[in-house]
């Protein structure tokens, strides 16, 4: 997030698009609320109606896969209108001139037939959202897993930079992150192409500061993506593969293409609390520990640096997951010995320059957003202020395509996928929490009454949903939550495992699966 | 002196404070506890039970300390002669209709009405009056309601109102039957509530309380650990409860920046699967096809040596590992490393795509 948690509050105008926030970010959500109070303005763009697409100014209830039209045609308005912000886009911006040929044809008339929007509404959005005084753009997966994804997230922020609307407080485009630290896994590196801190792997004076650090030669050549890695796996160029804390034979699309990967690999360590779906896989498996177990720290959407704390011994012989790693290293020649996890940070603290001045002695006092360059700086609430990261904020000419694979003849209706409120990912710790197995014990699949008529199933019914890779059976909710033509379901459950379904056309930059939008099939189990 | 502060005197004590302090906060900021049952920092102020009444020389009547704003000179007591006498006549008249259960009430030790009873010495009521006999709402898997022991100080009709948005509870009938209950008086399980949990964190008695800890642990057993949620990314904090080195419960931790006392229901309910018996604690090798438990040093050994083979005879880049967005930054930073200097490979990603 290029702003703070609390800063929702007080923005005048919020705009949501493809998060169920009151779902899977609910104490995010209470800002929402709490701004609405304050008479901001919401407008929600999501192809489902959803919770908070009822307390909103604004429901979009854009086509799914529409959100860079919509927001090109948030811009043609813009421009059209002469509302930008001149002073913003003259002294922090380049490049555009490339943005205003990208968006000349995308008027909200032009546009309507993809998003499903009157062209009036998309007016009106628009021109509310270049005049608030402070506007926030609030998004998450909904955005992200398509197979364009990164252009969703580019004309964000073209929209962004164009009124202004950014590198101040309540103001800003802000992805909410979906697992509690998977902004600290980025920051920390675990990603092919950087080291912590976001150093390039393939940057000649990065590799040298990391060799020496390490006191090893380290290569230049960035890494396999995930979805890259099962296909090297499928083809028998990888061989060994170690899993810390992940679940991908549920949480990848196309389930089966990954099951057919992960057994294909010569050797596959799998470190996790519970036997999941992808340990039962593996030739080993590591019984690590859970944040209950361990020191340590977690990195928020907001990019706060937090404490975990141990209370309580592992359970039975298992291990902090940190030891463990260490213990591999030092076995295979590569010492690395650490007493705990404060040492640990201390050396990432030492490497990376946003961490910089973070330690376990000041996050005693209550967390800190990086950057955090020194000691004595007290971190950062927003992102952006006065200059961007590069320097100026460039645009990007974002073209539209559409999702990979489109409803047809075989396969007419368009499956979305997501969370629930009561579970978590792919309900490895959830499912297994007596309460909240309690209160959703499975899972549903919506169904517009319109498709439910036309299909002749009822609530409560089972049905068989099939895609160009997979079936699975569950439970029918008829609700006119999602639009007709559009079925949507989570994938919490192993049950009903929904990533039999999706496609692993990816987005050609970031490698971001499209989870959202597949075409599936739905008929009556008898 | 600048126009906005305030001087004023309690209990013998001169405090300055800003113009608009209430004489309770003003109170509280010199260690000066005055008891409350209605008020709460965040919420609304009803100014309804007047437990917090104090004397105010000058004024007519005892003030209720929570609406009442600080004036210059003021003079104020907190624990006046008349001031404890009402106070005992209001948790007299509470008593008088309440379940006398402590020794088995899961809030005894942490309750609010107790800790006044016991600190004006009132012990039995001086009159019986009729009691209530609402049935137990058991009817939520994480949330227990006893009406009957309900004080109604409202806080949790303001809190599912004003800060969770569900205005799921709320005052339904009059006068000796009033009760706080959801809509149409039916149960939690029938109403929308979304087991945030806001109500039982703000519940001053045992009215709403955890279901999970009731019969398991009582407040002074615990030793409580500020930690991060480990669901999604919104980064709560709150307590872990623990007991004989079991975590036994959840409790909100008001220190916490990002969400004060308020979680939803996988943080603060989400807990139980650390002690599940399906949880692994021993490592284990494949060997004939199954799975069997094995040492550490056996399985450690193992995969050290299977690593050091592969990367021998195919290459560095023949080896990948996925690090995990639910692991710490420590453990992140330390797969990136073992990756990228041990298996001598950039292979290294994780779920954040997902
Ligand atoms: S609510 Fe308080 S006073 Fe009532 S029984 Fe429980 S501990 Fe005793
Ligand atoms: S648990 Fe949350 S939603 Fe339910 S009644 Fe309490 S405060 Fe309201
Ligand atoms: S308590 Fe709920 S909202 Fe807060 S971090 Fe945990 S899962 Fe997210």
């Amino acid at each position: 997030m290029t702003n703070s948690i609390d800063e929702i509050a007080d923005a005048d105008y919020i705009f949501v698009t493809g998060s169920n926030t009151t779902e899977a970010h609910p104490i995010i959500s209470l800002r929402i609320r709490w701004a609405l109070k304050k008479g901001a303005k919401l407008v929600v763009a999501d192809p489902r109606r959803i919770e908070l697409a009822e307390m909103a100014d604004y429901y979009l209830p854009i086509k799914p896969g529409s959100n860079i039209p919509l927001f090109n045609a948030m811009m043609h308005t813009i421009l059209n209108e002469e509302l930008w912000n001149k002073e913003f886009v003259e002294s922090r911006t380049e490049n555009f001139d490339e943005l205003k040929a990208a968006v000349v044809n995308f008027s909200p008339e032009a546009v309507e037939k993809y998003t499903g929007v009157p062209a009036d509404t998309i007016k009106e959005v628009a021109r509310a959202y270049a005049k608030a005084k402070n506007a926030t753009i609030l998004y998450t997966m909904g955005i992200t897993q398509h197979s364009n994804g990164v252009d969703n997230v580019l004309s964000i922020a073209n929209l962004a930079m164009l009124c202004g609307q950014i590198g101040k407080p309540s103001s800003g485009v802000n992805p909410l992150r979906g697992q509690n630290n998977v902004q600290g896994a980025c920051d920390m590196g675990s990603l092919p192409n950087v080291y912590s801190g976001y150093q390039p792997v393939a940057d000649a004076a990065v590799n040298e500061k990391f060799s020496k650090a390490w006191g090893c030669e380290l290569s230049l050549k960035p890494g396999l993506t995930v979805g890259e890695m099962m296909d090297a796996a499928h083809h028998g160029d990888l061989k060994g593969l170690f899993i810390l804390g992940e679940n991908p034979v549920l949480s990848d699309p196309d389930i089966n293409h990954v099951k057919h990967s992960l057994k294909n690999l010569e050797f596959l360590v799998v470190q996790d609390i519970f036997l999941t779906e992808t340990a039962e896989l593996a030739d080993v498996v590591l019984p690590g520990a859970s944040f209950a177990e361990k020191d340590g720290t977690f990195a928020n959407s907001e990019r706060r640096v937090q404490r975990v704390r141990k209370a309580i011994e592992p359970v039975g012989n298992a291990r902090p997951d940190w030891q463990i790693i260490a213990e591999i290293g030092t076995l295979m020649g590569y010492p690395m010995n650490y007493s705990c996890p404060e040492e640990i940070f201390a050396e990432i603290s030492a490497l990376t320059p946003s961490y910089g001045g973070i330690s376990y002695a000041r996050l005693e006092q209550g967390g800190i957003q990086w950057p955090c360059p020194n000691p004595d700086h007290a971190g950062t609430k927003y992102l952006h202020a006065g200059q961007f990261t590069r320097g100026l904020g460039k645009f990007h000419a974002v073209d539209f395509t559409g999702p990979a694979e489109l409803p047809d003849e075989e396969y007419p209706l368009v499956l979305n996928t997501g969370r629930r409120l009561q579970h978590y990912h792919t309900g490895t710790m959830t499912r297994r929490t007596k309460g909240l197995d309690a209160l959703l014990p499975e899972d549903y699949l919506e169904v517009n009454p319109v498709d439910a008529c036309k299909l002749g199933v009822e609530d409560g019914q089972q049905v068989k949903v099939t895609s160009r890779r997979g079936e699975i059976v569950i439970k029918v909710k008829v609700t006119e939550r999602v639009q007709p033509g559009n079925v949507f379901t989570s994938f919490h459950f192993a049950e009903t495992a929904v990533n039999y379904l999706t496609n692993t056309a990816r987005d050609p930059v970031c490698k971001i699966p499209e989870l959202k939008v597949c075409a599936v099939r739905v008929e009556r189990v008898s | 002196m600048s126009d906005n502060l305030v001087t004023l005197t309690i209990d013998s004590q001169q405090v300055t404070v800003p113009a608009g302090t209430t004489v309770l906060e003003a109170a509280a900021s010199i260690g000066i506890d005055i008891p409350t049952f209605c008020h709460d920092p965040e919420l609304t102020k009803p100014g309804a039970c007047r437990i917090c009444v104090v004397e105010i020389e000058g004024v007519r009547n005892l003030p209720a300390s929570c609406v009442t704003a600080v004036a210059e000179g003021m003079v104020v007591h907190t624990e006046a002669p008349t001031v404890v006498e009402t106070r005992k006549t209001i948790i007299d008249l509470l008593l008088a209709n309440h379940p006398e259960d402590c020794l088995t009430c899961q809030k005894s030790g942490d309750c609010k009405l107790s800790e006044y009873a016991y600190r004006y010495g009132v012990r039995k009521p001086s009159f019986e009056g009729e009691r209530h006999d609402f049935p137990i709402d058991d009817s939520s898997p994480v949330i227990l309601r006893d009406n009957n022991k309900c004080i109604l100080c409202g806080k949790c009709v303001r809190v599912c109102e004003e800060i969770q948005g569900r205005s799921i509870l709320d005052f339904a009938y009059r006068g000796f039957n009033t009760k706080v209950t959801p809509a149409l008086d039916t149960d939690f399980a029938q109403s929308a509530c979304v087991s945030c949990g806001s109500c039982v964190a703000v519940c001053p008695v045992g009215a709403l309380v955890e279901k999970n800890m009731v019969g398991v642990v009582r407040p002074w057993e615990v030793k409580k650990v500020k930690t991060t949620c480990p669901y999604c990314g919104c980064g709560c904090n709150f307590d872990l409860n623990v007991k004989d080195g079991k975590v036994v419960g959840v409790t909100s931790n008001p220190a916490s920046e990002v969400n004060g006392r308020h979680l939803c229901v996988k943080g603060r309910f989400g807990y139980d699967f650390i002690h599940s018996p399906k949880r692994l604690t021993n490592p284990l090798i494949r060997k004939n096809g199954e799975l069997v438990e094995a040492t550490w040093d056996e399985a450690l050994g193992y995969v050290a040596r299977k690593f050091s083979e592969i990367k021998e005879n195919h290459g560095s880049d023949a080896l990948a590992s996925l690090s995990s967005a639910r692991c710490t930054n420590e453990e992140n930073y330390l797969m990136s490393k073992l990756t990228r200097a041990a298996f001598g490979t950039n292979n290294i990603d994780h779920c954040a795509r997902l």
